[in-house]
């Protein structure tokens, strides 16, 4: 039962990286790399909303790439959350949406918080450690 | 190379992974960016001309490419990020899913990009396109009447193909 998760992102509607998180991949990121990597991933996001062959395309959900699957989640408010996980990993859907609503609870309800910066929250820090493990995972999908 | 292993010339084709007519449409470029094909089966929505779709198509391959390399979790080395790469280098994808579709995609080492775009819930389609890159090689490389870097005019081809695509999506 695999279920590594490499790194978590969160990115801004106009496509800035507010929040980005490894959790072990080989060779990490640096930060100038990492907001390249999240902005880059919005255009992506759009053009490929663009050539869609039917209309109501909501962009890229699932990206499987040769060692490491992406899968993305975008909110209503255009609030991208994305996970590179292992190829092959189950319930990352069920994670994203939770990811979501810890958002919502430990961040957008930080009255300290203000909108499309980069996320400090300690409580938010804590509660996605703990989302992220393994068994937490998998208890998603039940 | 996988794709040149094994003696047999044109293998059988893979069993297929959907039924119906669920292939939207497809596109084969060389390692120029040339539209060398453009087929499609089902398309209601189009939101550009034909050259400027078959670009941003390009540009949308191209870019998705260098991301992957540059996020390759498994490799520490990466390089920077958009820096051009030759066919096999980095990591590459192969495929990816939206709400409304799914789109595979294959490089050959020559640098040929084969895309086929189809219903998102249809299954993994590598071998099918690898499949597709054996007809190309059959029917257009083999064809003494075809210059190499052009766009394919070959009638067998098509038909081969539309016959196949209405078979696997």
């Amino acid at each position: 039962m695999a279920a590594a998760i490499y790194s978590l992102y969160i990115i801004n509607k106009s496509g800035g990286l507010i929040y980005y998180k490894d959790y072990g991949s080989a060779g990490r990121m640096d930060t100038n790399d990492s907001l390249r990597v999240a902005s880059l991933w919005h255009s992506m996001h759009a053009i490929s909303q663009q050539l869609s062959p039917v209309s109501g395309c909501s962009g890229i959900e699932l990206l499987q790439a040769d060692t490491f699957d992406l899968h993305c989640y975008q909110s209503l408010t255009g609030t991208k959350f994305f996970v590179v996980c292992e190829p092959g990993t189950q319930h990352m859907e069920s994670l994203l949406k939770y990811i979501y609503e810890l958002y919502t609870d430990y961040v957008l309800k930080n009255p300290f918080y203000e909108m499309e910066m980069p996320i400090r929250c300690e409580l938010f820090d804590i509660n996605l450690t703990q989302a992220v493990q393994k068994d937490r995972v998998a208890f998603l999908g039940r | 190379m996988q794709f040149f292993g094994g003696s047999e010339i044109s293998p059988s084709p893979p069993v297929p992974t959907a039924s119906g007519n669920n292939g939207h449409m497809m596109y084969v470029f060389n390692r120029n960016g040339v539209c060398l094909l453009y087929r499609e089966w089902n398309r209601p929505l189009r939101t550009l001309n034909a050259q400027q779709d078959h670009k941003l198509m390009f540009g949308l391959l191209f870019s998705l490419k260098s991301l992957t390399a540059k996020m390759d979790p498994t490799i520490a080395e990466k390089g920077n990020l958009g820096v051009p790469q030759l066919p096999g280098q980095g990591c590459s994808f192969h495929s990816f899913r939206t709400n409304t579709y799914k789109l595979s995609f294959m490089e050959s080492p020559s640098g040929i990009k084969i895309i086929l775009v189809t219903h998102p819930r249809t299954g993994d389609l590598r071998d099918s396109l690898k499949y597709i890159y054996n007809l190309y090689v059959e029917y257009v490389v083999k064809n003494p009447l075809y210059t190499p870097g052009s766009p394919i005019r070959c009638q067998l081809f098509n038909t081969t193909l539309d016959q196949y695509v209405r078979g696997i999506a």
